[in-house]
Formats: structure tokens, sequence, C-alpha cells
């Protein structure tokens, strides 16, 4: 465990050639170190799946919140998770970076296979796995220190080497921040409006390389204006990394998104526990245009919900 | 335009009554309180302030009044507070993050140790004075009649009020700043220590503060653990006997000459100035740093 940990301009560079090496053991550290320069540079990008769900199921102290989620998510796309409140959507993608272990009642069954590893697995540390698949949440969480320090703590915490200030730099740069906050990098981040501070959030996920950015609603708290930057910036990042998204507004699952998954609320037989099932996964355009699905159509076209 | 008073009725004279009835019964209790205490003052105050000087002190302890001062008792009471805070902060810190961050609350334990420590808080002063005694001053630890026992009786005394707004301060950084970090790959541990427990300093030293100055005016739990009532020098170390503000006062309002009940009451000014400064910088530290979600 004395190695370095990683250089950044080589994870960097990792993150942007395409496509990835298998990544087996790319959550355990070693492994991760030794993405050595000699990946092939292969211009055009073939798909590849970075997650495999396969019957996946939430439960909370042993109520089902999801149950049966299967589907793929692919790499360098951004996927959409859509669906009335309380179907699960939040849960799922709290299955994705392991958040869910963080409640000691919630249990996930099923497999989740991230480059195809089992997140699960017994020997799979949830810590690593958050470092490689960042997170965004609904409302702007900024840490009480200054701009810089908030980028700069994931950093830190990791141990990766290079001039924390170019690493500043480079992820304010990234999330389209820069321009506004590069004289107030010392200001503390409350003092930030609504839709700067998201956008502080998802420069601090980009800080740490991961490979992976779940984002939970990101612009629900936020106006137009500010929506639509974050938009144009998720547009930007898919480039170099894999997105996530839950989302309540439906066009924006349609401007973003190539691939969406409808989920509803089912009540159980019998029971009163009201249960997310994905009802289609499919692409975006074909989700919105012309859906499978009666459900999906009377919910996009605005019928229920 | 309606005429006034057909749309919005007004208000009926007898809710308007009630309402000036009951904010007089209120400003009636806090002028009660914050009389009594004015008079507590202005008592002390006509009866000590001739003796107060700064000489008064720098001299030690006498059989002869105008001889005596209060250098040994402030000395000792300062001692006394030192040994208390270096035990409380780090036990009481750590006793609160491990109730807040790790424990589970279903576990039977827990749940036992949480109501114990409420419980500790309530216990009476002499409770721990008798403790203290029993297992510090003689017993397993036999440190005798020393400084380092007395700030120990002092710091368990005050201990469950360290825990408690400890626990409070912690409790108020919202879950979400954990997620946002726990998401970006820190462990539990980094969490707690470079975002928890940051934002959550002045609630834990405005906690530790008041519990010093809880602290600071006991006299009971130290008669029993053996603090001295004439001390003519300043302790040297942990293991020196001393005595204690509270203490010199309570010997001082014992003794049947009229100028050494002058001198308590001059010395109980110096201790209401000292308890009056800390926790002005415990309401000046919540102000100036507490944090706003």
């Amino acid at each position: 465990m004395t190695e370095p940990r990683k250089d950044p301009e080589r994870e960097q560079k990792r993150a942007q050639d395409k496509p990835m090496p298998r990544l087996d053991g790319a959550i355990h550290e070693h492994q991760r170190q030794e993405g050595d320069g000699a990946v092939a540079e292969s211009a055009p990008r073939a798909k590849e799946t970075i997650f495999e769900l396969e019957d996946v199921g939430v439960t909370y102290a042993g109520v089902p919140a999801v149950r049966e989620i299967s589907f793929p998510i692919e790499r360098y796309e951004i996927t959409a998770l859509i669906g009335p409140s309380g179907c699960g959507k939040s849960t799922l993608i709290r299955c994705l970076n392991r958040m869910n272990d963080l409640i000691p009642s919630a249990e996930v069954t099923g497999s989740i296979r991230y480059h195809g590893e089992d997140l699960y697995a017994s020997g799979v540390d949830s810590v690593q796995v958050r470092q490689r698949i960042g997170m965004v949440f609904q409302k702007p969480n900024p840490f009480p220190k200054s701009i810089y320090d908030n980028i700069a703590f994931g950093p830190r915490v990791l141990g990766m080497e290079g001039d924390t200030d170019e690493i500043v730099e480079r992820a304010l740069k990234r999330a389209a921040l820069w321009d506004e906050v590069k004289d107030r990098l010392k200001d503390n981040a409350f003092g930030m409006s609504g839709g700067q501070q998201q956008r502080l959030c998802i420069a601090r996920s980009l800080a740490t390389d991961p490979d992976v950015i779940l984002m939970d609603e990101p612009c629900s708290a936020l106006d137009p204006i500010s929506t639509s930057r974050i938009e144009d910036l998720m547009m930007e990042l898919k480039e170099n990394y894999s997105i996530v998204i839950v989302t309540h507004n439906m066009q924006q699952a349609a401007r973003v998104s190539e691939m969406t998954a409808f989920f509803t609320v089912e009540l159980d037989e019998g029971e009163q526990h009201r249960t997310g099932r994905v009802v289609e996964y499919d692409k975006t355009e074909k989700i919105f245009t012309n859906p499978s699905d009666g459900r999906t159509e009377a919910y996009v076209t605005g019928k229920v919900g | 335009m309606s005429a006034h008073g057909s749309v919005i009725p007004p208000s009926s004279s007898r809710n308007r009554a009630k309402d000036i009835g009951f904010r007089a019964l209120l400003l009636s209790c806090l002028v009660a309180s914050v009389a009594l205490l004015a008079l507590l003052f202005y008592d002390v105050f006509g009866d000590g302030a001739g003796s107060l000087s700064f000489d008064f002190l720098t001299k030690f302890s006498s059989a002869f009044p105008e001889k005596a001062g209060i250098q040994s008792a402030i000395t000792g009471t300062l001692w006394l507070m030192g040994v208390c805070a270096v035990f409380i902060v780090p036990v009481g810190v750590a006793t609160a993050i491990y109730l807040e961050e790790y424990a589970d609350p279903n576990r039977w334990w827990n749940r036992m140790i949480e109501v114990n420590i409420q419980n500790l808080a309530a216990v009476p002063s002499i409770v721990y004075g008798i403790l203290g005694l029993a297992f510090l001053v003689r017993g397993p630890l036999s440190l005798g009649r020393v400084v380092l026992a007395g700030g120990l009786t002092l710091g368990l005394l005050v201990l469950p009020v360290v825990i408690i707004s400890g626990r409070e301060a912690i409790r108020s950084v919202p879950p979400s700043i954990r997620e946002g970090s726990m998401a970006l790959g820190a462990t539990q541990w980094q969490t707690i220590w470079k975002q928890v427990l940051p934002a959550s300093i002045p609630g834990i030293a405005t906690g530790v503060i008041l519990a010093l100055s809880r602290a600071i005016g006991e006299t009971a739990p130290l008669i029993l653990v053996g603090a001295a009532s004439f001390v003519a020098f300043n302790p040297s170390g942990l293991d020196s006997p001393f005595t204690a503000l509270p203490l010199q006062i309570f010997d001082w309002i014992s003794r049947p000459q009229p100028e050494f009940k002058a001198l308590a009451a001059a010395a109980i000014i110096v201790l209401l100035a000292i308890l009056l400064a800390m926790n002005s910088v415990a309401i000046w530290l919540r102000n100036r740093y507490e944090q706003r979600w």
C-alpha cells in the first residue's frame, strides 16, 4: 500500500483514451495504478457496457423499494432514469456507487457488474467504488469551506499526486466554473448561487478523476438558466465520462440522454408496499416518440404523473 | 372599496385583552428573574467592592483579613480548569463522535449508554465528590489530595455536559455533507475528521466553555476530595495541594469576623467576573463561527 496512488495526468489520459482496457480489478487500487501509457489509441469509440444490472432489488428493513431491475448502462453516454415519485429511481442510482451502504437497513440483491466486476462482491471496498463512481446530489451540498478547498478535498483525501492548484483549476474549468470563480477561490462556497454551487459539486466530483458520474435530480433545485448550463455541461462531460441521471424533468431526459429507463410504481399483490420496477428501457428517442408500453406513453405524454 | 371593517372583521376586544395579558405575564417573569439577579449583584458589590484591589488578587491567604488575598485560589482554580479541560475535551468529543457517527441506536447497549449519560448529567455534584474521594484520592488510584484528583473529579462531573453538547453540534452538521464527502471516496474517518468535526468545532467549543464555567463554581466535590481552604502558595504541579476560589469563599464566609465576609464578597465578584468572561467567549464563539446551513 506504499505505492504512490496515481498520476493525475496519466489518469486523465486514461480517462480520455478509449476504449478503456477491460477493467478487471478497476476498483482495486493496485491494478488501477498500472494503467501504463500503452493504452491503445483507437479512434472510433466502440459501444461498451459499463454497468450491467441483473435482477437488482433493494429492500429497506425488508420492505422492497425496487425489484427486478435489469438493463445495461453504456459507457460515454448519458442514461436517464425517469418515472413518477417514489418509484425507486434514486434508490437504484444510489446502488451504483454503493451509497446505500450508508443506510444500515438497506439491502441490495441481484447483481450489478461494473466493467464486468460485481460491485457487491465480498472483497470490494465501497470506498474504492466511490472513488471511481462519483455522485452529484439533488440539493447542492458544498462543504462549508472555501471554493478551493471544496475541490481540493477529494484529491487530498485520496492522496492524489500533482499540484493541487492545477487539479483545482482543471476541475473548475471542466465544470465551466473557472471564469466565474477564479478571483475568489478563497471565498466560502456558501456565498455562491445555487446553480454555481451545483456546478461546484460537479467540479468537486470531477477533481478525483472518476469514471462515472451519477446525478440524482441535479437540477431540481435550480432555475431554468442554471439548469440549461448544467445540461450543456453534461453534454460536454459525456465525452470523457459516463453519466447516469435521475430526473423528474422529462424534457431534460429527452434533451440530454441517449438511453432512458422508465420506472413505475406497483402495489404488491395484497400487500401495502409500493415497489418500483422498470417498465421500459430503450433509446431515449424511442421512449419519447414511440414507446412500446402504454404506461410509458401515458407518462411521457403527460397523461399521468 | 368597502368600508373599513366590513370585509375583515375587527379582532374581538376579548382576544386582544388575552394577547396583551399573556405578554404582560411573560414579561413579568423575565423582570422578576433579572431583578433577583440584579439584587444579588447589588448586595455582593456593596459588601465586596471596598475590599477589591489589585493587591487582593496578588496576596496569599492569611489569618489576618487585611493581609489576605486570593492569588493561590485563582491559580488553584486555573490549574483545576486546565486539568479538567485536558480531560473532558478528548474524552467528551470522542464519546460524542462514537454515539453520533458509529453507534447503532438499535443496539441495546448503545441506548443504555445514551440514557446513562443523560442521567449522569443530573447526578448531584456531591456524589462525584464521593466518587473522586473513593477512586482518585484514595482507593485504586490513590492520587492524594492534589490538583490532578480535583481536576479529574470536576471533569467527571461536567463530562456529560460536554458529551451532550458535542453530540448536538455533530448532529447539526447535515447528512448531505457526509454523503458528499463519502461520494468522493473519502472513508468514514476522513469524513468525520475533515468535514464533520471542523464544522462542529464552534458548537463543541461552546459546550466545553459552558461545562468549564459550571465546574469553576463547584464547591462540594472539592471539599470531599480534600482541597485545602488555607493554602498560602501556588500549586507547583499536578501533585500539589491546592485550593480554589469557591472554597476560599466558603472558608471566609464561615468565619465570624465581618472583615472576612467582605473579603468573601470581593472574591465572589472575581468569580462572577471570570464566569461572565467565559460565557461571553462562548456566546461570541457561537455567533462568530456558528455554521448556518
